[in-house]
């Protein structure tokens, strides 16, 4: 049972990656590499801050500010200067590879005996947890319950958000750049906009990763990007066709489940060292698979 | 009104000699004019139509709109003023989101996009109406994505974004063009009567001899990058079809037009 929560609780809470990988790679069809190394930057100004002390929930946001700032040099990177969505990425996250170490100091820091957001979280909803009948694993089931509150409210946030006039627009300036810029959007300023809200995710990702396994370490984000790909495509298989609530949502869903996907195979004795190149093949046969599948043309469709 | 003056836009060709795809083309529409503009690939039409919109720079001359000079202007600042439906219905419209969403992407046209909700129900409402008013049932589909669209009802929308608010200028660049002939009709009656209706200052690329002879008030023809035949008043409305090929033979008899570019220009609009 304790297992199954824990599951739980990672699936959740890399969901805010997947939730990001979505904003990036859904909404502005931008493969975002910066993932890999905003997950690792949430996770070490999360950490650092942590170990200095500083209260768990600015300390948390702070790791999230962080990846939005990795995200908007990106965005500039490729808005303002030109340069290629993958080079953008691949050179942003090269770049943070030093600075995650850098503000780290060394690989890996442990987060024992700094109070976490989880144990705040914990605090408050423990006595639900016990009340609703679990005893010997009421702590994990706490943890679980905080960061499903938490992507429920990200969820929340990112509909609203993207429902608004601002978002409309970034919606519309990522899925067809021409028209924004027809109807006077700067299709620049909303892409670094948008890769800074990806990546605001995606480090929140990495802060709350840190938190839940209790050390943060330079080299945890990497294949980050793969994995939030997976979840989104496994998330948009689960339900179909949906509109952009149903879309977020899924994607949270299709997080936990390639969680639990990835503990069963575990568990039935796959070697871990194979893990990302299961979810490479993962996302490679999502993103094959619609050729084999549709013998419906879709774009001819549109006419 | 829009005001183009020795407006040029010169690319070097690889390995050879710099070309004048707009040579020094000077042009005023006035106000609530609809002008047709034709010409064969490569004529410089759609490079003097992408100089307006600010897909493209000038290397000279001017552009102003409504008084103001646009010249240095980006793309999206030129919205304030410029209104464009695309050749493609997939450039012009967002296939992801729904109809109302693309509407309202519109209807933020030269504001500022905030944090207000971008489909209220006065929106809805106005947006159901005038899409009721030009194609009759396309008010049911608000909330499908634009994409499920047929070309010709998308480009039924984009005519209906790009006029949401009224523009200074309306650019249409071949917008029928990828339709088949039943849905171009539609589109040019929607367009027509958009233009009447809104009293709107208008400039139409088209590779059809019928839009050509039958829609707007002055016909220019682009040819290497000028402007070889500038039609209007009573002469516009008496065109024909036959008299334009005339036309097109003079010219070419004037060696204003050569051969090969008097040939395409039949072969395309007669």
């Amino acid at each position: 049972m304790i297992t199954l929560l824990t599951t739980w609780t990672f699936g959740v809470t890399l969901g805010f990656v997947a939730l990001g990988v979505f904003v990036s790679y859904r909404l502005f069809a931008f493969p975002d590499i910066t993932t890999d190394g905003s997950f690792t930057l949430g996770a070490v100004v999360t950490t650092v801050l942590l170990v200095a002390g500083h209260h768990p929930l600015p300390a948390t946001l702070a790791g999230a500010a962080a990846g939005a700032m990795a995200g908007s040099c990106t965005g500039m990177l490729h808005a303002l200067l030109g340069i290629e969505p993958l080079l953008a990425g691949i050179l942003m996250t090269t770049a943070l590879a030093s600075v995650n170490l850098v503000i780290l100091g060394r690989s890996n820091v442990p987060l024992s005996g700094v109070p976490t957001v989880l144990d705040r979280a914990e605090a408050v909803i423990l006595p639900l947890t016990q009340a609703l009948g679990f005893t010997d694993s009421a702590t994990e089931a706490a943890r679980l319950l905080a960061v499903l509150a938490a992507a429920m409210l990200a969820v929340l946030i990112l509909y609203l958000f993207f429902r608004t006039s601002l978002g409309t627009a970034m919606r519309a300036g990522g899925d067809t750049p021409t028209m924004a810029r027809a109807l006077g959007r700067n299709t620049s300023l909303l892409t670094v906009a948008g890769l800074a809200i990806a990546n605001a995710l995606v480090a929140l990702s990495g802060a709350l990763v840190a938190q839940v396994q209790g050390f943060a370490d330079v080299q945890m984000g990497i294949g980050m990007v793969v994995w939030g790909m997976a979840s989104v495509y496994l998330g948009a298989a689960l339900v179909g066709p949906v509109r952009l609530g149903g879309a977020l949502l899924a994607t949270v869903a299709g997080s936990i489940t390639f969680r639990l996907l990835v503990a069963a195979a575990l568990r039935a004795g796959l070697d871990p060292d194979w893990l990302k190149l299961a979810t490479a093949v993962v996302v490679l046969a999502a993103l094959v698979a619609p050729r084999f599948l549709s013998h419906r043309p879709q774009a001819s469709a549109a006419r | 009104m829009l005001e183009v003056s020795a407006a040029t836009v010169a690319f070097t060709a690889p390995g050879g000699p710099i070309v004048r795809a707009v040579d020094g083309v000077s042009f005023t529409v006035p106000a609530g004019a609809f002008v047709v503009v034709i010409g064969t690939n490569g004529s410089g039409k759609s490079t003097l139509l992408g100089s307006i919109a600010g897909t493209v720079r000038l290397d000279s001359g001017t552009i102003r709109v409504a008084g103001q000079d646009i010249t240095r202007w980006r793309e999206n600042q030129r919205a304030r003023y410029v209104g464009r439906v695309f050749q493609d219905p997939r450039a012009g419209t967002a296939a992801s989101l729904t109809v109302l969403e693309n509407i309202a992407v519109a209807a933020a046209r030269g504001r500022h996009a905030g944090l207000g909700w971008a489909t209220r129900r006065t929106l809805r409402a106005e947006a159901s109406s005038r899409l009721a008013a030009i194609a009759p049932g396309l008010e049911m589909r608000l909330d499908q994505p634009i994409g499920s669209l047929s070309g010709g009802q998308r480009q039924i929308v984009s005519l209906v974004m790009a006029t949401w608010h009224r523009p200074d200028v309306l650019l249409l660049d071949e917008h029928t063009a990828a339709l088949d002939p039943a849905a171009a009709d539609r589109v040019v009656q929607a367009t027509a009567r958009l233009v009447r209706d809104q009293k709107l200052t208008a400039l139409m690329v088209t590779h059809s001899l019928k839009q050509a002879a039958g829609l707007g008030d002055r016909l220019l023809l682009v040819h290497r990058g000028r402007i070889a035949l500038d039609i209007d008043g009573a002469a516009k409305r008496r065109l024909s079809a036959d008299a334009l090929a005339g036309r097109f033979d003079r010219l070419r008899r004037a060696d204003q037009l050569d051969d090969a570019a008097a040939r395409t220009l039949r072969d395309n609009y007669i």
